[in-house]
């Protein structure tokens, strides 16, 4: 595939909108892998953590007990990953009553205005 | 225009395979490009070759299989949502020591790295599910 893929001359913009909560379903896993693959292979990665997204967010998370991997520990290594475009909508946080002292990284806090223009930015939008 | 489009539904279920179904077909219909298709999560069960539904439905894994067929489209099952499926070909099938074959022989197996390129190289990616 190495050749197919010429990611530093062919580089886009993903913007992934992770809108699920951690767990309940596998959304908010398989947004985080896409995520990952793409910042893998070189690609301009925006991460955004909107409606119960945010709840991915949140600390001491524990998903043991329920038989599952703890998402909130995969998603304080992003930055391990190249991965520092991480947004947070405001108005979600606000709506679900968060600060960001609930959760397990430092996140910018975006508008829906700002989140647009994102959106308009951006070649490919994956939304789950 | 060069179109990529992913599939995460699982047939049956929802609509949503059979949608994506229909607008790979009118894409090809209005002679765009497919340049690939990616079946994820549970949309890997699109390409399982040992489904057999009734007899007056609609059969969505032999319809992918013949529009993937008739135009040599390239089709890619993601390699970790399908193992755990139990969507497998046969090398995987051998090393596991599974009993049977379950993945369509007109898909490949392989990584989320096909997605990436997908997105790349398209002018636009289409989701389903």
């Amino acid at each position: 595939m190495g050749d197919k893929l010429r990611a530093k001359t062919n580089k886009k913009h993903f913007t992934f909108l992770t809108r699920r909560a951690p767990y309940g379903s596998g959304n908010a896993q398989l947004c985080l892998d896409m995520v990952l693959a793409c910042s893998i292979y070189d690609q301009d990665v925006s991460y955004v953590f909107l409606e119960d997204g945010v709840f991915q967010l949140l600390n001491d998370q524990q998903a043991d007990s329920i038989s599952n991997k703890t998402l909130g520990k995969a998603l304080e290594t992003l930055e391990l990953y190249g991965v520092e475009k991480v947004y947070v909508s405001a108005k979600s946080m606000t709506q679900r009553g968060l600060t960001p002292d609930d959760l397990i990284l430092p996140v910018e806090q975006i508008s829906t205005e700002v989140l647009s223009q994102l959106i308009n930015q951006s070649n490919c939008v994956f939304n789950l | 225009m060069k179109f990529s489009i992913i599939i995460y539904a699982a047939p049956y279920s929802s609509q949503a395979a059979t949608s994506a179904y229909h607008f790979a077909k009118s894409v090809l219909a209005q002679d765009h490009e497919i340049y690939r298709l990616f079946f994820f999560s549970d949309g890997v069960y699109n390409a399982n070759r040992l489904a057999v539904p009734a007899q007056d439905e609609f059969n969505v894994q032999k319809a992918w299989e013949k529009l993937i067929d008739e135009h040599q489209l390239d089709s890619i099952v993601c390699v970790s949502s399908a193992l755990r499926r139990g969507i497998v070909d046969a090398s995987e099938s051998n090393r596991y020591e599974l009993e049977a074959v379950s993945l369509s022989d007109k898909s490949t197996l392989s990584g989320l790295g096909q997605l990436v390129d997908a997105g790349v190289n398209s002018d636009r990616i289409i989701n389903f599910g």
